[in-house]
């Protein structure tokens, strides 16, 4: 019983990193259409952000949850306003500039914070349950992950704001002859992609050893989970995040670590195969 | 100007003597000492102590008046933890830069890399780490510890301070898999069981699911032989999930790049491991290395298991020129194959002529307050594993990695 319990637990904290990891390049590229390459580096440098914050005595939750997504946010905004916005509508264009950004933020982190590995402790002690001990930390990305859905879906579905966003990112034109602005409708909405981004690269900042280069670790679950997912974003992302998370697991626990990564990629194979839309082209349509 | 062959080849054959001529006078000047090491990327915790121990270990040479009365000069490449810069970089280092020596490599993979160049090259070559041991070429010599010198000390202290199951997470490549083996056959040995065993590749940094499945499993001890820094996040996680103090935890690496300083106390404390140095060490040589390190960096604090054994590693190599009286690889050789000893940091280190190992000491120790606190020392132990099946007296021109039979 309490094994179940724990393999549960790793299930859902498996399928809510996931969400966190993928949840900022949905919108990037499931809203905006920009392949965003970069998205790594984003998360690389959340990571990086909080850790300084830490250092300089910030409180790990203030750094983590409001400090790193302003940061990364506003750098986001930065390439936006000097990059992205020339590119907006040529998909192979964003690929080639974003690539070259993940190449020139790798290099900056290097730069500044050395090719070396650093790390904080995490800072929720481990229970017990039963004859099993679980990482604490594995709740607060659990819950944070839910929030954040529960805000992306409030925040799009019930406000003018998002509203406006979705409208802007369909018809831009249509958008524009309505008196909202799309250029900087796009521009909050990238600033939105790249502080989640931010987000999650803090959140998982005290599970890993952080290295210039760690973007690369989540760039292909991150592009796998929102394509998978297909069009409808927010349903997309918790049916593929599930999905993936939930086999990845599974595999992990039977076999290995390695053979879980493995199923992940294959069953992310199999099943753009049998549905190119991605999830959300089939079921569920029209959702969020 | 119109160029014919015959002027070209002239031309060329002239231009390129020109450009040989100062090499050559240069090389009578001083000695050359290749070092080629991961001094950035995800492996630097171990090769940047190595690398300033190898600097100091060469400023000491050369303040006592050098070699056969030359200077000795090191010539550096940072191998940025890739592997496919070593054969690179390896290759100028015999060919461009003509060294009389390379000392480095830090992984097994990149030993392998570079060991069958400098053979092909003739050019001697140090090893100066801990490894899996098995290597049999008597080009390469090599002064870190082995499985058998390491592990079955280990093992047996560990087993008899948690009990008789154990459970082995390691790294996923030669020294892991070769290790893993070792440690399995010392468990059985000393009448206990292996229950579980699983292998991570080196980038792999969430352990969350694999510390559930060591719980299953439910072992006294959880041995990790365990590889570079994305690897350190499980003994992070291991704490962080409050594992430390229902089952007990030894390590064949951490600690040789200094983890145990960038781990919390609480995070370290009571880990077990064997090396053949600690900081700790009260010992005349250690004192005196502390200092000179401190004087060279500041403080003695990035000194490590690996710094050391390749400090041992250059004071070998010159106390082999100094005994040979020559630079020339096989009168090096065979200088170092009469059994020459060192006293260095890490106590004595005697060259074995059978295996081109090293024999030293052993100390088991525990993690304290970020130390690495001695409990028993094993003196001078032979490298037995390798000496089971590489005999470079009988088989001078042996050439392979055993992988030893268990």
């Amino acid at each position: 019983m309490d094994l179940v319990f724990v393999i549960i637990v790793e299930m859902l904290y498996a399928v809510a990193s996931l969400v966190l990891i993928s949840a900022g390049l949905a919108i990037v590229f499931g809203m905006m259409k920009i392949i965003n390459l970069a998205h790594g580096e984003f998360m690389m440098m959340g990571g990086y952000a909080t850790i300084t914050a830490v250092k300089l005595g910030v409180n790990i939750f203030i750094a983590m949850l409001i400090i790193t997504p302003l940061v990364v946010g506003l750098i986001g905004l930065v390439v936006e306003r000097l990059v992205i916005r020339h590119l907006y509508g040529r998909l192979v264009a964003t690929m080639l500039a974003t690539w070259g950004l993940s190449l020139f933020f790798i290099g900056l982190a290097t730069m500044i914070f050395g090719n070396t590995t650093t790390g904080i402790s995490t800072p929720i002690s481990g229970f017990t349950v039963g004859n099993y001990q679980v990482n604490g930390y594995n709740f607060f990305i659990i819950l944070v992950a839910i929030l954040l859905l529960g805000l992306m879906y409030a925040v799009l579905k019930g406000t003018r704001l998002g509203l406006i966003a979705r409208g802007a990112m369909q018809r831009p034109d249509m958008a524009a002859a309505l008196g909202y602005s799309p250029e900087r409708i796009y521009m909050a909405t990238f600033f939105c992609g790249a502080a989640l981004s931010g987000l999650a690269g803090a959140i998982l900042a005290p599970l890993v050893g952080l290295v210039p280069t760690s973007g690369g670790a989540y760039i292909a679950k991150a592009f796998i989970t929102v394509i998978a997912g297909g069009p409808s974003l927010i349903t997309g992302l918790m049916v593929s995040s599930g999905l993936f998370g939930f086999i990845s697991q599974i595999f992990t626990f039977a076999v290995s670590p390695v053979i879980g990564e493995v199923a992940l990629l294959l069953a992310a194979v199999v099943l753009l195969r049998l549905l190119p839309q991605g999830v959300t082209g089939k079921f569920f349509r029209g959702r969020m | 100007m119109s160029i014919n062959r015959r002027h070209f080849l002239a031309t060329a054959a002239a231009a390129s003597g020109a450009l040989m001529l100062p090499r050559a006078v240069m090389a009578a000047d001083t000695i050359k000492l290749g070092s080629i090491l991961d001094v950035s990327g995800i492996f630097d915790a171990y090769g940047k102590s190595m690398d300033m121990a190898m600097r100091l270990a060469v400023d000491q040479i050369n303040a006592g008046g050098g070699l056969l009365g030359k200077q000795v000069e090191v010539v550096a490449y940072d191998t940025q933890s890739d592997m496919a810069l070593y054969s690179q970089y390896g290759q100028q280092l015999v060919r461009e830069d003509k060294v009389d020596v390379v000392h480095g490599g830090i992984l097994s993979a990149s030993r392998e890399a570079i060991r069958q160049i400098m053979h092909k090259n003739k050019t001697l070559y140090f090893y100066n780490v801990l490894y899996e041991g098995g290597v049999c070429d008597r080009n390469i010599f090599i002064n870190g510890v082995t499985p058998a010198q390491q592990a079955e000390a280990l093992v047996p202290y560990a087993m008899g301070k948690s009990g008789k199951k154990v459970y082995i997470v390691a790294a996923d490549y030669n020294y892991g898999q070769i290790t893993a083996r070792w440690l399995q056959k010392f468990v059985a040995d000393n009448g206990g069981e292996t229950v579980g065993v699983d292998f991570f590749p080196l980038d792999v940094s969430d352990f969350g699911s694999t510390i559930a499945k060591i719980q299953t499993a439910g072992p006294d001890l959880v041995i990790a032989p365990l590889v570079g820094g994305a690897h350190l996040s499980f003994f992070r996680q291991w704490a962080a999930a409050g594992m430390k103090d229902r089952i007990a935890l030894a390590s064949t690496t951490l600690g040789v790049g200094n983890e145990h300083k960038v781990l919390t106390a609480e995070e370290g404390n009571g880990i077990m491991v064997a090396y053949n140095y600690s900081q700790e060490l009260d010992t005349a040589e250690n004192t005196a290395f502390k200092a000179a390190w401190a004087a060279a960096y500041g403080d003695s604090n990035s000194i490590h298991e690996l710094a050391v054994s390749n400090y041992h590693g250059a004071l070998t190599w010159a106390e082999g020129v100094r005994l040979a009286g020559s630079l020339e690889r096989d009168a090096v050789v065979a200088a170092l194959e009469t059994g020459v000893s060192i006293t260095g940091p890490g106590g004595k280190v005697t060259v074995d002529p059978k295996t081109h190992h090293a024999v030293l000491d052993v100390h088991l120790m525990e993690f304290e307050n970020q130390g690495m606190r001695v409990v028993e020392t094993l003196p001078q132990r032979q490298p037995i594993d390798t000496q089971s099946v590489c005999d470079l007296g009988a088989n001078p021109g042996d050439n392979t990695q055993y992988e030893i039979q268990i």
